[in-house]
């Protein structure tokens, strides 16, 4: 492969990795970094240093991983961290969720960002319940490609057979679940330890004829390129240089955002709702230029034909993909914090760029998220994952999560605390 | 009107950073109700002012610009910093670290003492002063270990502390900045970017940066493996750093990667004089960005994380 130092990567892929503490997936991140020469010397003299002060003989690569004095000291890592790398095709930003306690809180966090998940399996013990686990969440996050990644093959002694086994295991179990259904899954042979089948083919697994993780990282489709989508636009922020020196300006009106799906055009009919007033787009700018059209992910100002009264969250859609606002929702939700959910409580739901107070109008179930069996409840508490109704006091124009991550995502937040109590995914 | 008949492609890696950048920024002017820039004059700092005229223009800044200078930076970025203000015409405060030593908030343990670390008292006083609700800042998450982990918005309490273990879990681009009054959010548009990322967008949107970024030639002393400079001439006419009895005083041809506090700030070798060739050289180095050039990182493997916790940047 190239270095990380070809200055033109031509797009971005964001993934992450799963698996609990003796996987490897440190060491995996770690290789990954370190063949892709993104390590730089002084790093590895630092990394070497602690390694025999720890008094282990060989570098150990999962000490770029873990970050925090706090983690140093207890040896385990207790957040999300974000690495970087790049091929000189491809910019990649890795999401590392620990595998320890608060798993399913940092795991859903780290995969509301990717669009690849790297599933690790210990080719000795093959699939488990935190595998289970692992996939039963990436599918509820709804990460479109996922890689079973069957680590430690050199403690297997490269054996096809063992191999073949845990694929088929672990194929019978996703189907179970409807995740072999709904998602693109691949399996690899490696060994993160000693850098086969990541970046390069060390001639042990000559049975294995697929691609290197590597080569399945910069294939991968990036996000929001493989399917059809409707347009959404969040406002964010208005621009009204009313008191400019520029008498041109007077007028002007600029409605803020980022496209979180679909394309927009100069000249297409608009609504913004929950209002409904309609429009058309006059102009579309992004810093001094002007576009004839624009697309996802894209940060943009729009400005519409008409005068139009648009604040910061009110939605811009195509007029022919409007949909109704709606004060009822219901979701999959995650807790996250430490205080239990409330049923008595009003929170505030963040979805897209605007807030409404809500309340739990019921828990229809909670999910075992080992077993993934659906369970009574009347709580809801850390790392818990349940079927939940909301009333909105604010009417939300929402999408279903599983077509529109943007529109269908929200975020629950304490007001005493302004704590993000809670991520909530649209049914 | 248009109708889906393609899939679409994908933004290039700086477009969709761009972007991303831009969002964060309309996110805090659009939940804050009185943020900051932090402007220093350098190279990240840059960045976000370009990204700031993306995300604002026609309008003007929805924020003024505030540097905490130390009265130890380079007499170039000083410069550099108040011209580039007064082309935006955004106003620029500047609040100081000897002030606060006057007051005596910050007190040296020596008079060479770097006044790097002391910023962030100089940062609490000016936020207490001015009632901001956010920093805008240029920190990125591969610059330091402890930084990794850092979210996009991060939630620091009324002593302006950093509390690793308690932080807001940030998910999609869902963005938590609500605080109570006294409490402040740090944000941080740039923190998915990468040193090289930095200098590929300074190449691709022209941006002016201050001298010393390029290679020159420099008075400089070797102390402890650090290329160090000495002699150095400050805005108010004083000089920083005099070389030690028995130094030897070399003129060398050197550029800075970061830039800051001069007494925490080393060059490296190089030869360096324009955006191209410093983007090439980026791609070759085998140290990191810090690891090279800041001295106050190398006191302990854990010395950032250290400083974050109470109040650093």
């Amino acid at each position: 492969m190239t270095t990380n130092h070809t200055p033109h990567n031509d797009s971005l892929l964001r993934f992450m990795t799963c698996g609990s503490v003796d996987d490897g997936k440190s060491t995996l991140i770690g290789r990954l970094l370190f063949d892709s020469k993104t390590i730089l010397a002084d790093t590895l003299t630092q990394m070497s240093r602690t390694s025999e002060k720890r008094g282990l003989s060989a570098v150990d690569l999962s000490l770029l991983t873990d970050g925090l004095q706090a983690e140093r000291e207890q040896g385990i890592t207790i957040d999300v961290a974000y690495r970087y790398f790049s091929t000189g095709t491809r910019k990649y930003i890795i999401a590392d969720a620990p595998g320890h306690e608060q798993y399913t809180r940092n795991m859903v966090t780290a995969a509301s960002t990717a669009n690849l998940a790297i599933i690790l399996i210990d080719a000795r013990r093959g699939v488990l319940t935190q595998t289970r686990r692992h996939s039963y969440l990436a599918h509820l996050v709804g990460i479109q490609h996922i890689v079973v990644a069957v680590n430690k093959m050199d403690l297997v002694n490269y054996d096809q057979a063992s191999y073949d086994k845990i694929c088929a295991d672990y194929l019978a179990f996703a189907k179970e679940i409807g995740l072999a259904q709904a998602r693109d899954i691949r399996f690899i042979p490696i060994s993160a330890l000693a850098g086969d089948m990541l970046v390069d083919r060390l001639g042990n697994m000559n049975w294995y004829q697929g691609a290197t993780l590597l080569e399945i990282l910069e294939k991968a489709p990036a996000a929001h390129t493989e399917n059809q989508e409707v347009f959404r636009f969040p406002v964010q922020f208005v621009c009204r240089p009313h008191a400019s020196a520029d008498a041109e300006l007077h007028d002007y009106r600029g409605f803020m955002g980022r496209i979180e799906s679909g394309e927009i055009a100069v000249g297409d009919a608009v609504t913004v709702l929950p209002n409904g007033y309609q429009s058309k787009v006059k102009a579309i700018q992004l810093g001094e230029a002007n576009l004839n059209s624009a697309k996802t992910e894209q940060s943009v100002t729009l400005l519409l034909e008409d005068e139009i009264d648009t604040s910061r969250g009110d939605m811009i859609v195509k007029t022919s993909e409007a949909k109704e606002p709606v004060k009822q929702i219901d979701a999959f939700v995650c807790w996250l914090s430490e205080t239990p959910l409330s049923t008595a409580r009003s929170y505030i739901i963040r979805h897209t760029t605007r807030e409404s107070k809500a309340k739990v109008s019921a828990i229809q179930y909670k999910v075992d998220v080992n077993t993934l069996e659906q369970q009574a409840s009347s709580d809801l508490k850390m790392n818990d994952i349940a079927r939940i109704s909301f009333k909105l006091a604010q009417a939300l124009m929402v999408d279903s999560y599983s077509v529109n991550h943007a529109t269908g995502a929200f975020i629950v937040i304490d007001e005493s605390t302004n704590n993000t109590v809670g991520a909530g995914m649209i049914v | 009107m248009t109708t889906h008949t393609s899939k679409q492609q994908a933004l290039s890696h700086l477009d969709w950073l761009e972007s991303e950048a831009i969002y964060i920024l309309r996110e805090v002017a659009g939940q804050c109700s009185n943020p900051v820039l932090l402007f220093s004059g350098g190279k990240d700092s840059l960045c976000i002012l370009r990204l700031a005229e993306k995300a604002f223009r026609p309008g003007r800044f929805p924020f003024p610009l505030m540097h905490i200078d130390t009265g130890h930076n380079y007499k170039e970025v000083i410069d550099f910093r108040d011209q580039r203000a007064a082309e935006l015409g955004e106003r620029l405060i500047v609040r100081s670290v000897e002030d606060s030593m006057q007051r005596g908030t910050v007190v040296l343990k020596s008079a060479d003492e770097s006044r790097n670390k002391h910023q962030s008292v100089t940062l609490l006083e000016a936020i207490e002063e001015f009632g901001f609700d956010c920093c805008i800042g240029g920190a990125r998450r591969d610059e330091e270990k402890a930084r990794a982990k850092e979210r996009i918005m991060s939630f620091r309490d009324e002593f302006g502390q950093w509390d690793p273990k308690n932080q807001r879990p940030e998910l999609w681009n869902l963005y938590n900045a609500r605080s109570h009054k006294g409490e402040n959010i740090r944000a941080f548009p740039i923190s998915n970017w990468t040193e090289m990322d930095v200098w590929q967008y300074i190449e691709r949107e022209k941006l002016a940066l201050p001298s010393i970024y390029f290679a020159h030639q420099r008075d400089v002393v070797m102390r402890g493996g650090s290329i160090v400079p000495v002699n150095v001439p400050l805005v108010n006419g004083d000089i920083a750093n005099p070389a030690k009895a028995g130094e030897d005083i070399i003129n060398m041809q050197v550029r800075f990667r970061t830039v800051g506090d001069i007494s925490c700030t080393a060059p490296v070798l190089s030869d360096a004089d324009s955006i191209e060739k410093i983007v090439l050289e980026t791609a070759t180095s085998t140290i990191t960005e810090r690891g090279a050039t800041r001295l106050d990182d190398q006191t302990s493997d854990a010395s950032m994380e250290q400083r974050k916790k109470e109040g650093y940047f």
